[in-house]
């Protein structure tokens, strides 16, 4: 009786996080099911191979930088603000050239194994402007989007570790496959 | 290639970099661009390569995707929520190693009742993403069976769910009998391994359905 109630218990203290991460899943999901993302992933052959790296890169590189940043504001090595301070600077820039060296890795990557195997690929070019946009501004948009929130929740005295993983995904879902989509439109009218 | 894309937009920062190695303060240390990116980027490039194998199911069943849009809906919470799921659980379980509480005895009721609320989370989570994914497709894509899809969505998600916590369970043992601390290894282990098998097992469940 008193397991059924604690599982009950550990049931609904997770059930809303799990909803706000299924809501996001959901609407990046319609974004990728749009006929506008399936003409460009045929357009485009090799788009398929890379997305579950593009889509993981999210949580790794600005899911860190969010581990990283709640750790020095909870040690006070950094203020909760925007400033020149140089290990916010670092911070952000390590994020950067992680982020975006990681989505032209993956980009000549998935051209690499798709020339090995003899399969039809895009060409190399369009495959790495198509992730370099989407990497820039998908970096931008979460390393500034994150730090803001984060920023503004720890004035009111929440605590980041809580809020960077939901924040982290939340923010990837919509932005990731947005700027993915984008990047797949440009790349169709230039190429 | 990594290299590469590490010195371009650095030049400025450089300096930055070199002001920190030569200070005395270790902690300054540690958030030195070289330093971050020295340890993550090695580690982005190989979660990359593995991830590139659940990329390859998908490239290898782009007619089953393409031609039922509907199911592209599913993979962003299928690489998602394993380890979503595996997170609670692993966080769980770590906290009551650290407090001395956690018996790796197939008889600890405890154990049971944290596998429990993981499966119902998963069962409620997995049947919603059925119905959501189902009207998302109606109004952007062709329409498949809502049977179909509830079916796809249930029993893979509920693999995942099983496949998780398998993995929690050996992930915070293996960490234990080695003296590491959990806290540290079982979430990357548990997350990066559910990434890459969410979509080999939905990819697996749906082309059985759809045959």
């Amino acid at each position: 009786m008193e397991a059924r109630q604690s599982a009950w218990r550990i049931y609904r203290e997770s059930l809303p996080i799990l909803v706000v991460s299924l809501a996001g899943g959901i609407f990046a999901g319609s974004v990728l099911g749009s006929e506008g993302m399936t003409s460009g992933f045929e357009r485009f052959p090799g788009m398929l191979l890379l997305l579950p790296a593009f889509l993981a890169t999210r949580g790794n590189v600005y899911g860190a930088l969010g581990a990283r940043i709640s750790s020095g504001l909870h040690q006070g090595m950094i203020d909760p603000e925007f400033s020149r301070d140089r290990r916010l600077v670092n911070a952000i820039a390590a994020s950067y050239i992680n982020g975006i060296s990681v989505s032209v890795f993956i980009a000549v990557l998935s051209w690499g194994i798709l020339q090995v195997l003899g399969r039809e690929s895009a060409r190399l070019v369009e495959l790495v402007s198509i992730m370099l946009l989407s990497g820039v501004l998908t970096s931008t948009t979460l390393i500034f989007g994150m730090l803001t929130l984060v920023f503004a929740s720890y004035e009111y005295g929440l605590d980041p570790d809580n809020l960077i993983g939901p924040i982290v995904t939340t923010l990837g879902d919509f932005f990731g496959v947005f700027f993915l989509f984008i990047a797949l439109t440009v790349a169709g009218v230039i190429f | 290639m990594a290299e590469a894309g590490s010195e371009g937009p650095l030049d400025a920062d450089d300096e930055i970099d070199s002001l920190d190695a030569a200070g005395s303060d270790d902690s300054l240390d540690a958030w030195s661009i070289r330093s971050i990116v020295g340890t993550m980027l090695p580690i982005l490039i190989a979660l990359s390569m593995l991830e590139m194998g659940s990329g390859y199911i998908l490239e290898e069943l782009q007619q089953t995707y393409l031609g039922n849009p509907t199911l592209l809906v599913l993979v962003p919470v299928m690489i998602g929520m394993g380890g979503n799921l595996g997170a609670i659980l692993s966080s769980r379980l770590s906290t009551r190693l650290h407090l001395g509480l956690l018996e790796f005895d197939p008889r600890d009721e405890v154990l049971w009742t944290n596998v429990t609320a993981i499966l119902g989370l998963a069962a409620t989570v997995f049947s919603v993403l059925g119905v959501a994914a189902w009207l998302v497709g109606r109004i952007i894509a062709q329409p498949m069976a809502l049977v179909d899809l509830l079916v796809i969505s249930i029993v893979s998600g509920m693999l995942l769910a099983v496949i998780a916590i398998l993995l929690s369970l050996v992930a915070t043992y293996i960490s234990y009998t080695r003296g590491l601390d959990p806290d540290d290894t079982t979430i990357p282990v548990v997350t990066n391994l559910c990434d890459i098998l969410g979509v080999i097992v939905l990819s697996g469940v749906a082309l059985v359905v759809l045959n």
